[in-house]
Parts: C-alpha cells; structure tokens; sequence
C-alpha cells in the first residue's frame, strides 16, 4: 500500500460511502471504481475492504469473476467481441482473431501505446445484428473478417486527427 | 418440535420437522455419503452432489444435504439412479484431483476418498482436461496444493467463523477457479495468521500443515543432543490418533513414545509456562504498580500475535514482552540445561510438539534468537508427533506410562497443564499474583470464573483483599477485536487481557488431530460440539491431580531463580526470555 495518491484514496471511500445503507454493497462500489478509474488494483481493493469489511479475498474473488471488473488499467478504446452463441455460429471467433492479429494482442490484453483493449463477451443481447462488436458504446452490427481493418483505422485515424 | 412422518426404503420413521434429508436420515440410522460431514454452517453449498437420493415426486435426484424433510416424503437412497448418480459425482471430482494418494499426508483422513471407498467411485472413469494448480509452501506454517482442492470452501467459511478474516475466497471462475489468500499470494505474502484452522477443516490434502519431521530426523541422526518439549494441549488430544476416545489425556504414554523415538530429553512445557507466569504476573504487578500501559495483554499465543503486528500495532505496547512458553524454555535448554550438562548451544537442537502450525512461523522469527541461535529448532504439530510414533512402529496403547524427564527443569505445576485451554493462562497468572500481592494461597486455588472452552469473550473482576482487577478472555480474533477495539477507543475496563488465536485456546489448535465424524465411529453425532470441553476436561483434571498448583511453588522454577535468574524480570530473565514485536504489511511488495 502506499502507493495510492491521497484525492484517489478520497474518491474511493466517497464511492464507498454511497452505498453504505445497501444490503450488499460490494458490486455497485466495484462498478463506480471500474468507471471511475478503469481498473481495481489490489491497493483498491484494501480501501473497499477497510471501508465495508468485506475480506481482500472475498472481494479480489469478485473482481476474477466478473469479466467486466479489471485488475489492470484498460485502453482508451475497449473492444468487446461478442462470442454469444448467435454471433459465434455467424463467425465471431474469426472476427476477435482478426482484432488479434492486427493489433497484436490477446483477447483480455491492452496494447502497449493504451490505446486498445480486447476483450471476449459472452452474449449481449444483440443477437438479431450478430456477428456484434461493442467499442466503449458503440456497436457495430453484423461485423465480418474483412471490415475488421476498416473499423481500427477508423480511431486510429481520429486519434491521429485529435493529436 | 412439529414431527413429520417420512418413509426411508419404504419403511416408516417419524423426525423433527426442519431437518435436512441428510439430518434426518442419520437420525433414522443411515448415513448417507457426503463431504459436508463437516455440517456447522461452513459448507451449505449442495454443490458437490455426493450425497444425492430419490425423493418420490421429486424433478431428478436431490441433494439430500440441503433438501428439507416433509411430510409423507418418501425417500430412497439404495435406488440404482441415486447410488449411481454418487458415484459418478465422486468420479468427476476424482478426474479433477491430484493422484498422489499414497504420499498424501492427508491420506487415512481424506474424507474424498473416504466417500470414493462408500460410493465405488474409481479413479480415471473421466479422462478430461486438468485445471491449472498452484502449490505454495513459502510459509513455514501453511501448505496450500490447489490439486487436491474440491473447491468446497470450507476454509473459507471457517476463517471469516474464527476470525472475521477471510484470507482465502475463491478466484476466478468456472473450471478456472481455485482456492487461494487475494492474488494467488502465499499466505507469507499475505495478512495470514498461520493459525491453521483452514487446515482442521480441510476434507483432503489440499491444505496442510509444513511438516518438519524430515528436519527432526536429521537432527536425531546427527549426533546433536536432541531435546523435545511438548505443550499442554497436546496430551489430551494426540489419543484420537490411536483410537482413544475424544478427551483422553495419554500423557504418560506419549512421553514413553517419545522416549522410543531417541530423544535425549523429554521434557514438559509446563516448566517453561510455570516461568512464563512467574515474568508475566511480575511484569503484569510492575505496570500496576508504575503506572505501566494497561491493560496488559497475553503473549503465548503466535497466531494471536501475528494478527496484533498485521491489525493492531498501534496496541504493541499493551503486549507482554514475555516469550511464548515453549520459546522461553528452549531458551532456557539451550542456556541454563546446556552450561549444566557442559554442551554448547549450537550442539543442542530443540524440537517442540505444538497443537498448533503458527509456533512454526514463530520460531523463525528474529526477535527469538539468542546471539543467532534459535531457541526452538523445529515444531511438529500434534498430528506430526503421531505420524512419527506410527512410523516407528510403536504400538501406543501397549505402552507403559511413564514420567517426564526431571533433572533441572523437569517439575511443573498444575498452573502449567491449564495453558491450553481459554482462560487457562490467566488462571495460572491470577494463582501467582495473588500470592505476591498477598503473601498468601489463593483459598480455593481455582479461579473457575475465567474458564470456558470456545470462543467469546468471558469477563471477571478479581478481589484481590482490597486490590480489584478487572479482567478479560478471548479466543478467536473475531472476540479478540472486540476487545481490541475498545483500547483503541479508550473504553477499556481491564487491567489483564488474555488473547488465543483459535476458538477454544489450544485445545482446538489448528495443530491438534482433525475431529471427523466419519473416521470417528464410536462417538456420539454431536462430537463437533463437545470435543472442545472434552478435551478442556481432561486438562483441568490433570491440574486438580497435580500436589503443586501454582507456578511460584514449583520448586525447579524456584531453583532456576535462585541458581541462574536472580529473579523475575531481572536484566538475565530480559535477554533470555523476553522479546520484542513490529508492526506488519499485510499484502506486503511481492519481488
């Protein structure tokens, strides 16, 4: 510990403090603190278990469970590849491989400049547009191995533009 | 209680309405595999499916463990779908599970293969792919070997009951998850206490103490002057590895054990409990009267200690300076025996037989080193200590009881026995005091109002012909906090606090031999409640057999200050016997 600086050590006991009246706390905290600040590092999770008395464990055992709580920092854009049944049977798994292969990267990694994440979702709920990819909101219906290259480019090149 | 009427192979019975499928069917006198022998609300998950029967009416199979009797159910546990159905639950666990059972320290109280023998489940039914295992054995106290895990999570369960801690959780998820202190840390790495409860409760061999009999043979072989000590609790426990019933003290057969295994010495930590009380009740008079940082809190307890330093060090100062028993008289074997016998210090080696995996931590501190030399070289737990026997090929029972050694240092008192139990250490010290602050014996000798044998916090103000002391006992860390908590706020009304890290005291140490009803046929279903006082019992009774019952009328002890000391706390008792504590990272850097 140690490492935290003192306003993020606020913020995080302000998000604690949100819910200190709810039964069960834990997954509304983990929430704010993953949108707040991207990731749950260990230190984190110290704070929320001093503040709600849940054990380290306990709490580092959610943080492995949900796909959507991470450990460490995601990029700025987070890719999320639908490998639901509907949009894996239309070929998502080619689709994520692509993502792989051109960014380099595994699914559940960052890219080393922190301008991606990849990460492989189990379904969510757009089935009717499958194969679907989500990018920090966006969704892109019936994606293929071929438009693959063109969607990268596109924020590669307005990160370029805001630059 | 309502009754209920159910059927079991068609035959009628009447129970108690509200029992489980599993309750009931043991009331009837069936007992159906499970792996939640273990039934005390530390695993209540149904998720194993061994134990699965037919219940007419019922959609598939149910899991009697969790499944509620009714009225009229009719239940069947001999129907070929649910003996199969067992079987093949055991099966898939077993594709899962480390194959080493003949190694397997675990292995004759594995309760996994104990339900593979009563559900014929074989080995290799289902080839199918391994998950990923860790193995850590980085702490001196703790073994974690995720292969032989069956994620039941009754360590989980029973660290948050003892302690309010929670070291272990799972992590991850699906056929990823896995058992572990936050990280995949060790539990070195980790605000661990090493206590070893998780390891009372284990059904396999998943998580085991670190055994050291592979160092004690080395050093028997060695030619040193191998000296073993053995603490109080340890006697009324080690008769369940050898078929005594729960509560049996063995004490004169187990130092003829000892003897056999080539010991030089065999000696009885009481003496070094009786010196313990004769620093601590002085220390405990010296703040009184100074003015001193009250209350004061018992120091003998390793797991105890490792939560103050990890929790509680802004509280160091309440706690006794005083080396836990077994540390003081290795100190003192490797200084007062030594000089006597004319050997030196490096050439004795000090085994101690502990209930308890912390002393294994604790013996490698720094702070309990004299000029280098640890005073205690090795600690086997209880149920190493009976590993050791087995293997040597000594029939226990058949043994004659014999006394412990007793040169210099052998006597002790019935103050000593009391240790290992809640409540004991500060019986033994109130003996003394009294008799300092008085000149005079305590009346009746026994203080019963501080005794007990489970966790909680027990509280008595002692008149002391005029002096009043108001003191406190807990066991437990989720007690122990309670009054930890209240120093901090400044609320505290005790002058002496007695503090052991497991539920009951060392009696119920996460060292002493595991309490399975399964492997223990001959005693009654509610073994799990009352072995705890059984085993107290049995140290109680030895103190009342005792002719010398307070520490300070022990006479090696007297000689001891008179031929070496000088006297309690003197600046040689302070080198010797006394030690000093840091505060602790939890979750420290990991290189």
């Amino acid at each position: 510990m140690g490492k935290l600086q003192a306003d993020a050590v606020r913020t995080i006991k302000e998000i604690c403090g949100r819910y200190k009246d709810e039964r069960t706390p834990l997954m509304m905290i983990l929430s704010d603190i993953q949108k707040e600040y991207g990731y749950i590092p260990l230190e984190v999770q110290e704070i929320v278990s001093e503040e709600t008395g849940i054990s380290v464990a306990e709490i580092y055992g959610v943080v492995t469970f949900y796909s959507f709580f991470s450990l460490t920092p995601k990029g700025k854009y987070v890719i999320g590849c639908c490998l639901g049944t509907a949009c894996y049977v239309k070929g998502a798994q080619q689709v994520i491989d692509k993502f792989s292969e051109i960014l380099h990267i595994k699914p559940g990694e960052t890219t080393e400049d922190g301008m991606f994440t990849l990460d492989a979702l189990r379904c969510i709920g757009a089935c009717g547009i499958a194969p679907a990819v989500s990018i920090s909101g966006t969704v892109y219906p019936k994606v293929t191995v071929d438009k693959v290259a063109t969607i990268v480019e596109e924020y590669r090149a307005k990160e370029g533009a805001a630059s | 209680m309502a009754k209920v009427n159910i059927k079991i192979e068609g035959v009628d019975y009447q129970v108690e309405s509200g029992l489980t499928i599993l309750e009931a069917a043991k009331a009837c006198g069936y007992e159906i595999p499970s792996l939640c022998t273990f039934n005390h609300g530390e695993c209540n998950q149904g998720s194993c499916r061994v134990c699965l029967v037919e219940v007419k009416g019922a959609r598939g199979l149910v899991a009697s463990c969790v499944y509620p009797v009714s009225e009229g159910m009719e239940i069947s546990i001999s129907a070929p779908k649910a003996v199969e159905a067992r079987r093949r639950s055991v099966e898939l666990m077993l594709s899962n599970h480390s194959k080493d059972c003949q190694q397997c320290e675990k292995n004759g109280k594995c309760e996994l293969l104990y339900v593979a023998q009563v559900t014929g489940a074989q080995e290799g039914k289902y080839e199918g792919v391994q998950s990923e295992h860790y193995f850590d054995e980085i702490a001196p106290g703790l073994v974690r070997d995720t292969s032989k895990c069956i994620l039941c999570g009754r360590c989980i369960e029973r660290c948050k009951n003892a302690h309010g801690m929670g070291i272990l959780g799972f992590e991850n998820r699906g056929f990823k998850t896995f058992v572990s202190p936050a990280e995949n840390r060790s539990f070195a790495d980790s605000p661990c206490i090493q206590c070893g409860q998780c390891v009372n409760v284990c059904p396999t061999g998943a998580l085991m103490e670190h055994s050291e009999i592979a160092k004690v043979d080395a050093a028997l072989a060695s030619g040193k002057h191998v000296v073993i000590q053995t603490a109080p609790a340890v006697r009324a426990a080690i008769g369940e590895e050898f078929g005594y019933p729960v509560g049996t003290a063995v004490t004169g057969k187990m130092i003829a054990a000892q003897r056999r295994l080539g010991f030089e010495r065999v000696y009885d930590v009481n003496f070094g409990a009786d010196v313990t009380i004769m620093e601590e009740g002085t220390e405990l008079l010296g703040r009184l009267k100074n003015g001193g940082v009250l209350p004061m809190i018992t120091s003998c307890s390793p797991g105890w200690i490792n939560y103050a330093e990890y929790n509680y060090s802004d509280l160091i100062p309440h706690l006794s300076t005083c080396k836990s028993p077994h540390e003081m008289q290795g100190a003192l074997i490797k200084s007062y025996w030594a000089e006597t016998m004319g050997y030196k210090p490096e050439d004795v080696f000090v085994v101690s037989v502990m209930p308890c995996v912390a002393k294994k931590f604790e013996k490698e501190r720094e702070q309990l080193k004299v000029n280098g030399i640890p005073d205690v070289d090795a600690v086997l737990t209880t149920r190493e200590l009976a590993r050791m026997i087995k293997r040597a090929g000594i029939i226990f029972n058949r043994l004659p009881d014999e006394e412990w050694d007793s040169d210099i240092m052998g006597a002790y008192s019935g103050a000593g026995v009391i240790f290992g139990v809640t409540g004991g250490v500060m019986e033994a010290a109130l003996r003394t005091v009294y008799h300092v602050l008085t000149g005079e014996e305590y009346g009746k000798i026994e203080f019963t109002e501080v005794r007990g044998h489970d966790a909680g916090i027990r509280e008595a103000s002692i008149d002391i012909k005029g002096t009043t002391v108001n003191v406190a006992i807990a066991s437990g860390m989720k007690s122990a906090k309670v009054l930890l908590d209240q120093i901090r706020a400044g609320e505290s009304k005790y002058q002496f606090i007695e503090i052991m890290g497991c539920p009951g005291g060392c009696i119920n140490g996460g060292g002493q031999p595991y309490v399975r009803p399964v492997f223990l046929p001959d005693e009654d279903d509610d073994i799990l409640d009352t072995y705890k006082e059984k085993r107290a019992k049995a140290l109680y009774s030895e103190d009342e057999r005792q002719s010398v019952r307070q520490s300070h009328n022990n006479p090696d002890v007297k000689a001891l200050y008179e031929k070496f000391l000088g006297e309690p706390n003197s600046h040689k008792a302070h080198e010797l016997l006394h030690t000093s504590y840091a505060a602790r990272e939890g979750f420290n850097e990991v290189k």
